[in-house]
């Protein structure tokens, strides 16, 4: 029986994982008492469903629907006014959903705030780009990558991939080499369908060597023209070795008992 | 004094030369090969070495063009996007007859490192490529070298391009 792969998670993994290891976690600390981040947890007040401290920085988990008024509140009263990163990450096959996250950084504090929260597959987010003018190329990348709707970007399009392109490349169930449409984009753009037969598929495989391709491999002990056909097999030719380099010395005239 | 040079063209004090009009027109059209600007990735560090005055891309009658009207070769120079793919035929296909194209560095070659969804797995399936030249990325000397060779097909090949078996290649 062929082996079972999962079609929900079809990224590239490592060939041997040991069965007992363990991912090492970022150890996660309570908000410390009078510390700048409780202040800031203090702020958001209920909107704040669950905080801690990772490597000195404050990690928020909110409920997406508040994304910009939790954004909002630490932009004109906490002075995170920078937002350096927003982006997401595919957990379709683990939970059901996306998780956005939002990078903040207080210049005259220098502490920075990750803003967490999750969405399910098809929902939509509200725009930051008010608040942020970052979050503009960093909202239609989502888009782009994720399939992810921004409601009320001002230009939600497509910023890496071509405009006419089918799927969303850093979801789990893409593949790397990607889908049929991807492999055959340029073919189908520049030549029409009709000329997919004429180009043929992408090679992928680096070590490929095709048995009757004459132009490019030979074989020794059968060398035949180049470009001839060898459809039907092709001779063999013995290997013809220099005479002087292999002399048989055991064998030589000279006997050492009749000198003697 | 013994004269070593035989000197055919200026046989008999005349100021007459002798040649082929195929050795002719190769002649000059493999000694002002004037490629493309065509720089994708890294290779077009290299490339922009190879013009420049230590390796010398001039002294060869190698004039880098910027429009593809004005150019006969076609160097690309690193990896080829698919979403790029277009233009990049669009570009070929403004070049003036005839042309030819370096396909420079294993990305141009065969996609190279880049075994993803985004990138064209060798530009040979747009464009038909006269001189592979390998390497991540080629030293400027091995452009060089592939720009001479290329100057040898040329030599080599009939000064009517429709005699040449490239020609039969052209996908379009």
């Amino acid at each position: 029986m062929r082996k079972y792969t999962p079609k929900d998670n079809v990224q590239g993994k490592s060939y041997y994982t040991d069965r007992f290891w363990v991912a090492p976690r970022v150890p996660r600390h309570e908000v410390e008492e009078g510390s700048h981040f409780a202040d800031v947890v203090k702020a958001l007040g209920r909107k704040a469903k669950e905080s801690y401290v990772e490597i000195g920085q404050l990690v928020v988990h909110i409920k997406a629907s508040e994304n910009f008024n939790v954004l909002k509140t630490l932009k004109e009263s906490c002075g995170y006014t920078q937002c350096s990163e927003q982006s997401a990450v595919d957990y379709l096959a683990k939970d059901g959903e996306f998780e956005l996250f939002y990078q903040l950084l207080n210049i005259s504090e220098a502490k920075r705030v990750r803003v967490v929260c999750r969405i399910k597959k098809g929902e939509a987010i509200e725009s930051v780009v008010p608040l942020f003018k970052s979050a503009n190329f960093a909202e239609r990348e989502i888009f782009d990558m994720f399939g992810i709707k921004v409601n009320n970007h001002p230009f939600l399009k497509r910023i890496l991939m071509p405009d006419d392109w089918e799927g969303h490349p850093l979801l789990k169930t893409y593949p790397m080499i990607g889908d049929e449409f991807a492999s055959w984009y340029e073919v189908d753009k520049i030549f029409g369908k009709e000329y997919r037969d004429v180009i043929g598929p992408e090679n992928r495989d680096p070590a490929r060597i095709d048995r009757y391709d004459t132009k490019r491999f030979s074989r020794v002990g059968y060398e035949v023209p180049f470009g001839a056909d060898i459809s039907e097999g092709e001779k063999e030719n013995p290997i013809e070795y220099s005479e002087t380099v292999l002399v048989d010395y055991t064998k030589s005239s000279k006997q050492l008992d009749e000198r003697r | 004094m013994a004269q070593h040079q035989v000197n055919y063209a200026s046989s008999a004090g005349l100021p007459i030369a002798l040649t082929s009009v195929d050795k002719l027109v190769n002649w000059g059209r493999s000694n002002s090969l004037w490629p493309l600007t065509y720089g994708l990735a890294c290779c077009a560090i290299e490339m922009m070495a190879s013009g420049a005055s230590r390796y010398d891309f001039d002294r060869m009658g190698t004039i880098f063009r910027a429009s593809p009207r004005q150019a006969d070769v076609m160097i690309l120079a690193g990896t080829l996007s698919k979403k790029h793919s277009e233009f990049a035929r669009r570009l070929y296909d403004q070049m003036t007859e005839p042309k030819w194209v370096i396909s420079m560095g294993s990305c141009a070659n065969t996609g190279g490192m880049f075994n993803t969804y985004a990138t064209v797995q060798g530009v040979d399936r747009i464009i038909p490529v006269d001189i592979y030249l390998p390497g991540c990325a080629p030293r400027p000397e091995t452009l060089q070298y592939a720009l001479m060779m290329l100057q040898k097909k040329i030599r080599r090949e009939s000064a009517n391009m429709n005699n040449n078996t490239k020609q039969n290649l052209r996908l379009v």
